[in-house]
């Protein structure tokens, strides 16, 4: 456990250090983005993961988010109303999703999940004098918490960084706890769950609630990052770039989403700079991590370790044998 | 006053009546073997107790009190519990936690997101004790995927009695044990405290009959014989059914 305290200690310095170590704003911003896309892809965890509910209509939830901050700053008013604003609109739109892809599950549910977030996408795009179409929403200005400008590359990570490390930590929490417990029971095995005493429905609605709580989190981080929304944030294809996330680093463990997010964004930005054709790069590595580590590259690696210290410890084992042999 | 009463139950999967009429008295403390060849309805009565399905017709009583409204995972609220004939458990995670799943199951712990589920003591000494009615205990910290059959077969078990539950339905305890392993789920049952109703569907005779204070032959989803061990052993048709003389 302590070995554990200490690795999250490092990590966390190692975080907080990164603006001095890179200190090129470009660098700064994609370990910015790779923090709000982290977020993202932990609340999509929070359903695949845990609950074993493949949504395909996530970036409606965090869409939902950006869009109702950026209107709510383009009326006129504060950050503040329009954070709030933010985090509100998101819930409202999960709380729908919910409600209705929470009928099925399997097949029928990405289908919902998908059709829902399209509806998001469509609105986006069609209801002009709200989303302003095409053209989307630009932002003028980034809040200043207590006086601190976020309008540099580090002071804005930095504000990333701190909603990022709450993310990870209330996942932490949620996972530790008996309704993390009850909501991978109803992953597993709904009907016992029910027979159990379990609602079975009502937990897999707090539990789409508190994914669809850190999606919008990260949409608010996204507009105020952007400083720009249009409805192709909201596309199937961003749901389907978070779904790779989660599932790329490993479904179902805490740090599989922050890995996952850290490989597609650095491929989609570093990579893209060398090679145009990036997609068919993601692609590759993709079909590699399925072939390799099907369960995802943070709970394959773990395997892989596991299995060579167990080999190691074999060798080591035979030679100490081989050795007092020879002495007798 | 009886634990269980089942009144005029009807069940049709389309055109397939698969139980009619079924009428039941189940005393509190008494143990009742429900006995009949495959695809008698057995199963499928023990899911219309349950709640799992709804019946068509007819009622189902819990001390008395109409439960056939009742939604299957309140049902268990009232002090009900089950086994399943197919092994229905977790494999992802430890014995132990399987059997802190079915004790959270009636707490109200188990909306809590916050708290460290394996720092809560008093349902941890809970789980341990209920595995050590089924001789589990030694092995708690163990996976469920690692262990025998039999062995998942007794956490059927010990999640059910780690509920308490009044009235107690086991479907096919015995189902595909060795010899051994059937003799220790006997006595397990056995050690059983007449407080709690147990009602069991059994395939095999031989082991279930001298659990059993009553015993009721089911035959295409129908009552045929009703009555004590004797009655229903000495009955014609019970050799009818299960011989076809």
């Amino acid at each position: 456990m302590s070995i554990r305290h200490a690795a999250t200690a490092v990590a966390v310095l190692a975080l907080i250090a990164v603006p001095y170590a890179i200190n090129q704003p470009y660098y700064v911003n994609i370990a910015s983005q790779i923090l709000l896309y982290a977020v993202f892809a932990l609340g999509l965890n929070i359903l695949v993961g845990y609950a074993g509910l493949v949504s395909l209509g996530h970036a409606g939830l965090s869409g939902a988010a950006a869009y109702t901050v950026a209107y709510l700053l383009a009326a006129g008013h504060g950050h503040i109303v329009a954070i709030a604003g933010g985090l509100a609109g998101g819930l409202v739109v999960t709380a729908g999703f919910a409600a209705l892809a929470l009928r099925a599950t399997g097949i029928s549910f990405i289908m919902i999940t998908l059709a829902l977030g399209e509806i998001i996408w469509g609105l986006a795009y069609r209801w002009i004098s709200i989303t302003n179409g095409d053209n989307g929403i630009s932002v003028s200005s980034r809040p200043a918490p207590f006086g601190l400008a976020l309008d540099s590359a580090n002071t804005f990570y930095y504000a990333t960084l701190i909603v990022f490390l709450l993310a990870v930590a209330a996942c932490a929490i949620f996972v530790r706890s008996p309704f993390g417990a009850a909501l991978t029971g109803t992953r597993d095995q709904p009907r016992r769950m029910n027979a159990l005493g379990f609602h079975v429905w009502m937990i897999r609605f707090w539990a789409f609630m508190f994914s669809g709580l850190l999606s919008s989190v990260s949409g608010i981080l996204f507009i105020y990052y952007y400083e720009f929304i249009s409805p192709p944030a909201l596309a199937l294809t961003s749901s389907a770039e978070v779904l790779l996330m989660v599932i790329s680093g490993g479904a179902g463990t805490l740090l599989g989403p922050v890995v996952g997010a850290s490989l597609v964004v650095i491929i989609r930005l570093v990579v893209s700079a060398y090679i145009s054709r990036w997609n068919f790069m993601l692609g590759a590595i993709f079909v590699a991590i399925v072939v390799f580590m099907p369960e995802g590259l943070v709970p394959g690696t773990v395997r892989l370790a596991r299995t060579a210290w167990r080999a190691a410890e074999r060798r080591n084992l035979l030679g100490w044998t081989a050795a007092t042999g020879q002495k007798s | 006053m009886t634990a269980l009463a089942v009144k005029g139950l009807s069940k049709s999967f389309g055109g397939l009546r698969v139980t009619t009429n079924v009428n039941l008295a189940v005393e509190p403390g008494e143990r009742r073997l429900i006995i009949g060849p495959n695809g008698a309805g057995k199963t499928t009565l023990f899911n219309l107790i349950t709640g799992e399905l709804a019946p068509d017709n007819g009622a189902v009583l819990l001390f008395d009190r109409d439960i056939t409204r009742v939604p299957n995972r309140d049902r268990a609220h009232l002090g009900m519990a089950r086994t399943y004939q197919i092994i229905t458990l977790f494999p992802r995670d430890t014995i132990l936690r399987n059997a802190l799943l079915a004790l959270l199951g009636l707490s109200p712990l188990r909306w809590n997101p916050w708290l460290v589920l394996h720092r809560q003591q008093h349902l941890l000494a809970q789980a341990r004790a209920a595995l050590g009615r089924v001789g589990l205990e030694h092995m708690a910290d163990r996976p469920l995927a690692e262990t025998s059959y039999g062995e998942k077969r007794r956490v059927e078990i010990a999640m059910a009695l780690a509920q308490q539950p009044r009235v107690l339905l086991l479907d096919e305890p015995f189902a595909g044990l060795s010899i051994d392993e059937r003799r220790d789920v006997r006595e397990l049952l056995k050690a059983i405290p007449r407080d709690v109703t147990v009602i069991m569907i059994e395939h095999d005779m031989d082991t279930a009959l001298d659990l059993a204070d009553r015993i009721t032959l089911l035959h295409f989803g129908e009552v045929i014989v009703e009555g004590t061990r004797a009655e229903v052993v000495a009955d014609p048709r019970t050799r009818e059914v299960y011989l076809g003389e």
